[in-house]
């Protein structure tokens, strides 16, 4: 264990915070504010998407849906970035004037989004079509057998899934350092270039990701176990019904 | 789940043992007959590329003609020059892990950076300025008051800015960019009022910008930092016939000439000119080779 030096941490780096550990604690602020902000973005927007690609009788909103899907999920993410905070104020001016906080969160949570939006529509296609034909034979508007009858199941469904982008989310955060963003991996670089100590740096960034990305793992296994409809989903089965 | 921790604690420890052991880096050219250089693709005209894959600069040209030095000194009748293009985040450890054999960029030599790597006698010693848009008004460090200062991520000059607004009490918003092309980017588009970072770098960015004429370098150098080669630690011949190369060519004046060419002259790909003449701390930085660390430029 010769090479490693924790004291690094307890060092001054010359500016407004005070130790290499606090500066860690501020960056490990950013990683989670900008990984939760694009999460709930990507949850809401995720679900109107996923919504419309399953309505009825609306072949042009099952086609806007589609058309989000496909461009948020073709680009890569890191160029996604680059549109939002180099391309984008340019051809709308307006923009110019958002944070590049807000541009990331845009980024992370649109892309997020699409994915999202495919792991809803697949759970509402998974529900058998009775369920829907059940719920307009109670007489339900659109919006209510969504409300009350499609979504409660297909939310279930895709509890799974959407553990995963969860914890996704914090990890693509760190791309969010490309444009400025004082989260953990810029942290990393900068630190471990003023102390030489990078293996240090990096060894504590990536217990906190993996602090963050089990926290909500565990909130979302939490939840889901809270929701299970006693019969619908087996535990720990191979699904169905 | 212990097993998998066990496995990832013996992972972790495995990085943490590379550390520096005697290497014989002549041995693994005059065995391989080829040689790995670091080169950067924005770092001013010390090293920079004009496309196509060509890099090109002062240090990269200068490192071409240190590795024809040890060509001949192993009396290899041809030497195969591999170029690894880096950046300010892995040029250490890419020399480190001997992926590059001879880094010359803009790296600064500092006493941190010795306890990973070794440098060679510094040929250039930078000064770290300010770059603003011509009309901005901002004339000196004072004048950064609440405005939007970029650097690069990775490099000396954001601690450089960081140590200054203590010790000036100027309170501005520090934003960092990418890489140096990136940082001025950000200059050019308005989201920084200033660029920090060594002078040649700005002075580089700016001769290759659109409208040179709409940016200037203002201010007092902030630090001075002695540029070097960078090579493997725990190799003294390495070293011996590096530094030799370059004592060289300080003795019969072709790093001189180098110097003008890339400094005073016009230069690709804009042929446009610097005219950045010679410090007077590089001139003595020739005078008396030497591989001494910024700290003690500082003590000064």
């Amino acid at each position: 264990m010769g090479n490693w030096d924790w004291q690094v941490f307890l060092e001054d780096p010359g500016g407004k915070i005070p130790t290499y550990w606090q500066w860690l604690v501020s960056a490990w602020g950013w990683t989670l504010a900008v990984s939760l902000s694009a999460l709930v973005v990507a949850l809401v927007l995720g679900s109107v998407i996923g919504v419309i690609r399953t309505l009825p009788d609306n072949p042009w909103l099952v086609r806007l849906g589609n058309a989000w899907v496909e461009l948020f999920r073709n680009v890569p993410l890191l160029v996604q970035i680059f549109l939002w905070y180099h391309v984008i104020p340019k051809m709308f001016p307006v923009m110019a004037s958002l944070p590049p906080f807000i541009l990331v969160v845009f980024a992370l949570g649109f892309f997020t989004s699409s994915r999202i939006a495919e792991q809803l529509r697949s759970g509402i296609q998974a529900l058998p079509k009775g369920q829907r034909y059940a719920g307009m034979a109670m007489g339900f508007t659109t919006p209510q057998y969504y409300r009350y009858v499609i979504l409660p199941m297909a939310y279930r469904i895709i509890i799974p899934p959407l553990t995963s982008e969860s914890m996704n989310i914090f990890k693509n955060s760190s791309v969010a350092f490309a444009v400025s963003i004082p989260e953990m991996i810029q942290f990393a670089m900068q630190a471990g270039e003023e102390t030489s100590r990078v293996t240090e740096m990096y060894a504590a960034v990536t217990v906190l990701y993996i602090i963050s990305a089990m926290v909500i793992n565990r909130i979302m296994a939490w939840v889901e176990k809270r929701v299970r409809v006693p019969g619908f989903v087996v535990a720990g089965g191979t699904g169905g019904h | 789940m212990k097993k998998q921790v066990i496995a990832l604690a013996i992972a972790m420890l495995a990085v943490g043992v590379a550390s520096a052991e005697p290497y014989d880096t002549l041995a693994k050219i005059k065995s391989s007959g080829e040689v790995t250089m670091g080169v950067r693709d924005s770092s001013g005209a010390l090293a920079y590329t004009i496309g196509d894959g060509k890099y090109v600069g002062f240090h990269t040209e200068m490192a071409r003609r240190i590795l024809g030095d040890i060509q001949k000194q192993l009396g290899l009748p041809a030497l195969k020059i591999k170029e690894q293009l880096v950046t300010s985040q892995n040029r250490v450890p890419l020399v480190q892990n001997h992926t590059v054999d001879l880094e010359c960029g803009s790296t600064t030599n500092n006493a941190t950076r010795q306890k990973d790597v070794a440098f060679a006698s510094t040929t250039f010693v930078e000064e770290v300025r300010i770059a603003v848009k011509a009309n901005s008004g901002i004339a000196s460090i004072k004048d950064l008051n609440n405005k939007n200062v970029v650097t690069t991520t990775g490099t000396t000059s954001v601690q450089t800015l960081r140590k200054n607004e203590r010790a000036t009490g100027v309170d501005f918003k520090e934003i960092m960019g990418k890489d140096h092309a990136d940082s001025f980017l950000l200059l050019e588009s308005g989201r920084a009022d200033a660029f920090v970072m060594d002078g040649q770098i700005l002075a580089g960015n700016i001769a290759k910008s659109k409208n040179p004429a709409d940016f200037k370098i203002v201010g007092e150098a902030l630090s001075v930092e002695p540029i070097a080669c960078m090579l493997p630690k725990e190799d003294p011949a390495f070293k011996k016939a590096v530094d030799a190369s370059i004592a060289r060519q300080i003795k019969d004046g072709s790093l001189a000439k180098l110097y003008d060419t890339w400094f005073m002259q016009a230069i690709p790909p804009t042929n446009t000119k610097l005219n950045l003449a010679a410090s007077e701390a590089t001139k003595a930085a020739w005078a008396s080779p030497n591989d001494k660390p910024m700290e003690d430029y500082a003590k000064k």
